[in-house]
């Protein structure tokens, strides 16, 4: 890793107007949650009894996961595979990862009745559960995350945790932990990284699983006992594109270093996965013959329809033309479409193709429903910016007319002024 | 059984259901109870009295409905089981009339069907449900956790949720009054009080020979089809009738246990842990082959005098 590219606290100042928004966005949201938790789901949620999962499992869970797949395809990339080139990425897409899998358990502890016992998993071990194996791989592996972020926190504070007023009298043990940590975790980071990529791969596809278990529900289009494959393939597709999405948005609002050769080079890879995809949709319609469905002109057909043209033939097309991938703009747009297309999967698949008999009123989401899922949202964007700004996750941008690196990284208690 | 109930049986397609369904899927470790209990609905008999409801609801402690037991306009909407009911009565009318011209209504009573193979119970992440042997899907509320799962497996849509409820809500379905059954001579609070014998409750082999016995003695009065017999791998509750089952609201259902797919392609994947270790393997070894390819390059960089 060249000196030129190596992450570090960002000088800037936190509170800047794009921050007070992110925080105005979650005020509502925050209200809802608590009528939820005085009121029960009836009160905030349009879910029915035979609706029985909206947008709290849909997006907040089930695309969250997908979404936060940039963290194990970029460590496997870099690490496993040591293409060293891609190191200066897999800080920012392990944080993202981080923060999304924290805000999985979450989401759940509103969506689901009895908050109180989201522990009984861990005790109360029922096998045949797809659910089950998807819980407990994303509770192991959020806890891999942490410890595979924790050298971050490590390299920043081992010589200087200083926290304020009562809290200081942990300063010590804090800071002889971080001290062993940083000895210690390098020898043993294998593990840990070859777990978090194994875990992935597992409740990636589990997560497809899930929906299997109605088969008289959930539309043709979508159930395919291909689908635990399908949503891993698209969670490894969609891995970089998240990486190329946040560099470019946090490179348009905070002093960092333009990644754009890096992320052309990765664009190659989601190139192959999401033309693998595609093959795959494609033949799963054709083997099963469900491609009679397609023009139905039901709500189902027209969702079906713009997550293949949208999500998987667009970006394909453009990401396959050298001069799309070599421009900034253009990578951008091809990874808004892939992020598109599996969100929109993810709403096809849980809700949209999901139909119940005897229903007799559709879901459509409660103002309350988007306003939590908008805070948790912007709670992680919000999350993200601090931690950038505290901890050496992005390389700050080195001034053209300066030689000196000191200039851009900030010493302790600089980053607030 | 002699040959001729055996024919009747395989006519109506219990043939399929009496091979055990799991048998013929190995390394899914499943376990169908051998000798249920079941109830069987005789839906040429049902008289739509609403006892069964009334009895549900005392037997349950359930709370006093809205629209009282007697009053029959209730017959004018389709019902569903509600958390505050776990089983309705509905009328169809399917065209057929009787010798003076009047339509002839049908009362089919619906639900939890206690499935042989339960979705439910495959789906529930911390086994709250579950298929104990004397027929009965069991939902035991210090387990669950609330995620309704169970629902979005159910293929009857049965599960009902308290969503009101903001510390302690429920899974509600019928219970298959499983206390009582359990005790010996126990009979479901519906079964008991049923005017007409419209509900019979049994061993499952019992009733479905019954059921057979009843379509073969008077073919013009059923439509020879035992609902439940082999329906999603077999129900405890099985249902008789004069009408298509498709006229009077029941669902079309596959013939294979709803839980065989997710089953076996877990089972399969993780049997042995095969599948994740083999891949934790195969990248230790290409991490390994990378890293120390790296470090030979480095190596040979700095013998040629120009390392960084």
């Amino acid at each position: 890793m060249s000196e030129r590219h190596r992450a570090a606290p960002l000088a800037v100042p936190l509170w800047t107007p794009g921050v007070l928004v992110l925080v105005a966005l979650m005020i509502p949201g925050f209200v809802f949650v608590v009528a939820r938790f005085v009121g029960g789901l009836g009160a905030v949620t349009n879910l029915s009894q035979t609706s029985p999962w909206g947008i709290w499992v849909a997006i907040d869970v089930a695309t969250g996961v997908a979404l936060a797949a940039g963290g194990f395809t970029t460590a496997a990339l870099a690490h496993v595979f040591g293409r060293q080139a891609y190191e200066t990425i897999t800080r920012p897409a392990l944080l993202t990862a981080m923060l999304g899998y924290t805000f999985v358990p979450i989401a759940l502890m509103i969506d689901i009745g009895r908050y109180w016992a989201i522990w009984h998993p861990i005790i109360y071990w029922q096998g045949n559960s797809v659910l089950f194996e998807v819980a407990m791989c994303v509770v192991i592996y959020t806890n891999v995350l942490y410890i595979e972020f924790l050298p971050i926190v490590a390299e920043r504070y081992k010589h200087g945790v200083r926290l304020p007023g009562p809290l200081s009298v942990l300063n010590g043990v804090l800071e002889k932990f971080l001290q062993v940590a940083d000895r210690t975790l390098d020898r043993v980071m294998w593990v840990f990284i070859l777990a978090g990529v194994v875990l992935s791969c597992m409740h990636q596809s589990g997560l497809g699983s899930l929906m299997l278990i109605a088969p008289t529900k959930l539309h043709a289009l979508w159930y395919t006992p291909i689908l635990p494959l399908l949503f891993l393939i698209s969670a490894v597709a969609v891995g970089f594109p998240m990486v190329i999405f946040e560099n470019v948005l946090a490179s348009a609002s905070l002093p960092i270093e333009d990644e754009t050769p890096v992320l052309s080079q990765l664009s190659r890879y989601t190139f192959l996965f999401i033309g693998i995809y595609g093959v795959l949709k494609i033949g799963d319609l054709l083997v099963r013959g469900t491609y009679r469905f397609l023009f139905e002109a039901s709500a189902q057909s027209f969702s079906f329809l713009v997550e293949i043209v949208v999500g998987v033939f667009l970006p394909f097309v453009l990401l396959g033309m050298p001069t799309v991938r070599r421009s900034r703009r253009g990578l951008f747009i091809s990874a808004c479409l892939i992020i598109a297309g599996v969100v929109l999967n993810r709403l096809n698949v849980f809700l949209v193709g999901y139909r119940s008999p005897y229903a007799v009123v559709g879901y459509w989401p409660s103002i309350g429903e988007l306003a939590v899922t908008t805070a948790l949202t912007a709670a992680i964007v919000f999350l993200y910016r601090v931690l950038v700004t505290y901890l050496p996750v992005l390389p700050p941008r080195i001034p053209s007319h300066g030689t000196s690196l000191g200039v851009t990284h900030s010493v302790p208690g600089r980053a607030e002024s | 059984m002699n040959r001729r109930t055996f024919l009747t049986w395989a006519a109506t397609g219990v043939a399929s259901a009496a091979v055990a369904p799991s048998s013929a899927w190995p390394g899914v470790s499943r376990r169908v109870p051998d000798d249920p209990y079941g109830c069987l609905v005789d839906l040429t008999r049902c008289v739509g009295c609403r006892k069964c409801e009334q009895a549900c609801n005392t037997v349950n402690n359930l709370p006093a409905p809205s629209v009282p037991f007697d009053d029959m306009l209730v017959f004018d909407s389709q019902r569903r089981p509600t958390p505050q009911s776990f089983t309705v009565v509905n009328r169809y009318h399917t065209g057929k009339v009787d010798d003076r011209n009047r339509l002839v209504p049908t009362y089919v009573k619906v639900q939890c069907m206690h499935c042989q193979d339960p979705a439910c119970v495959s789906a529930c992440i911390v086994g709250a449900l579950t298929k104990r042997d004397n027929g009965a899907v069991h939902y035991d509320e210090s387990k669950c956790i609330g995620c309704r799962y169970c629902m979005i497996a159910c293929p009857f849509q049965i599960p009902q949720y308290e969503y009101n409820d903001p510390i302690t809500p429920r899974v509600r379905k019928c219970t298959f009054c499983f206390e009582r059954i359990s005790q010996p001579g126990g009979v479901p609070g519906c079964a008991a009080i049923c005017p007409v014998e419209a509900i019979t409750f049994g061993k499952r082999n019992v009733l479905l020979a019954l059921a057979a016995q009843r379509i073969e003695a008077e073919p013009a009065r059923y439509i020879p089809h035992i609902y439940g017999a082999s329906e999603v791998g077999g129900t405890s509750w099985l249902y008789i009738s004069g009408e298509p089952f498709e006229k009077l609201g029941f669902l079309t259902l596959p013939h294979r246990p709803i839980p065989q797919t997710t089953e076996s392609i877990q089972h399969g994947i993780f049997a042995y842990f095969w599948a994740p270790l083999t891949l934790y393997g195969l990248l230790g070894a290409i991490m390994y082959g990378t890293h120390r390819r790296q470090k030979q390059e480095q190596q040979t960089s700095e013998d040629k005098g120009d390392g960084p």
